[in-house]
């Protein structure tokens, strides 16, 4: 996560070029475009749609109907607590209080130092050991608010 | 001699610490001159056991487990590498009982090969499905199949044969097999298991079908949420290509079969098979109305075969062992084995691959050992947000399509969450309505303004503001969710919200709750010492 680059219409068109041969080619590149810079700036939107033919509205409406597109840029490390069923079982809904009692904003949110996002996921499939969270791509279980703590403060203090 | 020792790479495991103990063994190894062959496999499925350390003796592998880092060095001490007692020593890993009592088909391997060794994939047995399915005639291939009783393992049960015979017999010019990896489930995680521990038994599984329906294409949609599983079917893919498992002349036979792992975007709808086709051709996950059937009209327009990933992973073991030896196992109409995923609030949470008819207590207690808080056990839903809650009084159900269907539940996918006594059914009532508002494609009304309403109506039961006109309302606007509704999203939501209504009345009589207070950190404090799993 900390690797994001700062928007930059050549880089994205690049990605975009790499990837627009592919059949349904929408989904592919808006994945580049978020691994890339951590959201998808608005100025991509017609630079999709040039490549791949579409409408303007058409590209929006992909990337505001799934869930995990940002339209601005997250923290330089991303959190996503389950949500789901099998962790509610085993109390996620405090954790996520929690957490939010102790960064000081609510699921969606990045801190003002840009440190951290936090946002939440309907199940990471880690159903045996919830709750469970995700730091940056890679998978926690058993997660208590000790342990929720103890990544929240490793992760804040690399850059 | 180099002795070899196991460490996971499933999710589960490196989430519970396992890349520290394989950094940890294989150093450890290295500083007392030790030679080792550290083998990344998949999880056998034992979560509570994780990271599950295995070394391979004169006498069959032995575990070790859970291993922290920490222990590394004490195991070491300790004689493991001759797989010696030790307080974490579980003995051979075959003979534990939660492994032993199993009939494990689909997940025969997992666990047990390196999943990216193509080589340790045909040692295990893999491969001779799709030798034999190149010896038979398409249609041959479709009939073994069906002749197997195999049902699509993501939750509807459809007669897997039936929908292959039907792409086989549509005139066009370009077919498709689509694996629908997209388990959004809670409290599944199977198909997780499986793409991160044994990804070429769903390459075996895909190429054969698309042999059998003449397709020359096939994806698997996955989860952004999977990353690990998603990278590891990505080379899984790879070396299949390299080793002429993939592209234009599949095992030498002539025939072509490309595939491609694509990435879902965090929307529950895609599960959906027709959500995940236009997903698939980059749009909006939204659903099409059926029909016609994808079977028919499916990618791009084109016949297309949209199997679950457990489906399409159960297929090369019919092809070699034969339609029967699969169809003995299970009951009634439900043949061969369901992967019952334990999940929740379970003290041996983990995959039970078990022949269908193994009831709903046996699997929770038998094999999951209880709750993990040790209260009492109060609901279990099975088959993940849409599936029904059900009370302790119907535990004996047994895990089979037909029973759960007259129970008034769904057995979905296969997964089970285990709740304490402390769970309110009224909020879980209420989740399942947000959920659906939350995750709804806004194709039909009754899903996409139903669950708003539903929210608000619940609302108002919890709130004890005319409760029994609101009960009924409830009522009436989930019989209308369920008729009206244009699939499975919006149509089953009223599974868990009724059954919590009916099986757990008394938490909707309740008297109207206080405003929430304020969290504090000694409240915080004194949970973590009545929920000692914390």
């Amino acid at each position: 996560m900390s690797n994001l680059l700062a928007w930059d219409a050549d880089r994205a068109q690049a990605r975009i070029r790499e990837l627009e041969h592919l059949p349904g080619a929408l989904l592919p590149i808006l994945h580049a475009l978020q691994e890339e810079f951590g959201y998808i700036d608005a100025a991509a939107t017609s630079m999709i749609a040039n490549a791949l033919n579409l409408s303007h509205a058409e590209v929006h409406g992909v990337v505001s109907f799934y869930h995990d597109f940002r339209h601005s840029a997250p923290g330089r490390h991303l959190l996503r607590i389950c949500r789901a069923e099998s962790c509610q079982s085993m109390g996620c809904e405090s954790l996520v209080q929690h957490v939010e009692k102790r960064l000081g904003v609510k699921l969606g949110e990045t801190t003002p130092d840009q440190s951290l996002t936090i946002e939440q996921v309907f199940c990471l499939g880690n159903c045996a050991l919830s709750p469970a969270v995700m730091l940056d791509g890679e998978p926690y279980g058993k997660v208590s608010p000790s342990v929720a703590d103890f990544l929240i403060d490793s992760a804040r203090r690399q850059q | 001699m180099s002795v070899k020792v196991y460490v996971p790479r499933d999710s589960a495991a490196l989430s519970v610490g396992a890349e520290g103990v394989a950094r940890a063994i294989a150093s450890e190894a290295s500083s007392r001159g030790l030679d080792i062959t550290l083998v990344r496999n998949g999880s056998r499925g034992m979560f509570w056991l994780e990271p599950l350390v295995e070394v391979e003796t004169a006498h069959g592998r032995i575990a070790y487990g859970p291993v922290s880092r920490e222990a590394v060095a004490g195991l070491f001490d300790g004689g493991f590498f001759e797989g010696k007692a030790h307080a974490l020593c579980l003995g051979p890993t075959e003979e534990i009982a939660y492994l032993k009592q199993q009939e494990r088909l689909t997940f025969a391997r997992c666990g047990i090969v390196n999943p990216l060794s193509i080589d340790d994939y045909i040692a295990h047995g893999g491969y001779r499905g799709l030798a034999q399915a190149l010896t038979l005639e398409p249609l041959a291939i479709v009939d073994t199949i069906q002749a197997s009783g195999l049902r699509g393992r993501g939750g509807a049960g459809f007669p897997t044969g039936i929908k292959w015979n039907t792409v086989l017999h549509v005139k066009a010019d370009q077919n498709y097999i689509c694996c629908n990896a997209d388990e959004g489930d809670s409290g599944t995680y199977a198909d997780r298991m499986i793409m991160e521990g044994d990804p070429f038994v769903v390459i075996e599984g895909m190429t054969i079908a698309a042999i059998a329906v003449a397709a020359t294409q096939g994806y698997i949609y996955s989860r952004s949420e999977y990353p690990h599983a998603f990278r590891t079917m990505q080379r899984a893919i790879a070396i299949a290509y390299e080793h002429g498992y993939l592209g234009a002349n599949v095992a030498g036979s002539g025939k072509r079969f490309d595939l491609d792992v694509r990435l879902g975007a965090g929307a529950y709808i895609c599960g959906e098979e027709t959500s995940m086709l236009e997903s698939l051709e980059g749009r909006r996950g939204q659903i099409r109305p059926k029909p016609p059937l994808p079977a028919i009209e499916g990618l791009f327009g084109k016949p297309t075969v949209v199997n679950n990933l457990i489906t399409l992973a159960s297929v090369p073991i019919i092809m070699d062992k034969g339609a029967e030896y699969y169809r003995d196992f299970g009951m009634g109409k439900s043949r061969g084995t369901l992967t019952i995923q334990l999940a929740g609030n379970i003290k041996h949470g983990g995959l039970v691959e078990k022949a269908f008819g193994i009831t709903l207590r046996d699997a929770i207690y038998s094999f999951g050992g209880g709750t993990a808080t040790g209260r009492p056990l109060r609901a279990v839903q099975v088959g993940g947000p849409l599936g029904a809650y059900f009370p302790e009084s119907l535990l004996d159900t047994p895990l089979d399509y037909e029973a759960f269907a007259a129970r008034k539940g769904m057995l979905g996918h296969g997964g089970v969450v285990v709740f304490d006594d402390t769970v309110d059914l009224a909020k879980q009532a209420r989740f399942a309505m947000e959920f659906c508002a939350i995750e709804s494609c806004g194709k039909c009304t009754p899903c996409r303004i139903g669950s708003t309403r539903g929210v608000e109506v619940i609302d108002r039961i919890i709130a004890n503001e005319n409760r029994t006109e609101n009960l009924e309302l409830l009522d009436d606007l989930c019989e209308l969710m369920t008729d009206g509704s244009l699939c499975a999203l919006g149509g089953l939501i009223p599974l868990p919200v009724m059954s919590a209504v009916r099986h757990f009345p008394e938490d909707f009589d309740k008297p109207a709750p206080a405003p929430p207070a304020v969290i504090d950190a000694a409240a915080l404090k004194s949970n973590r010492e009545t929920h000692p799993w914390r």
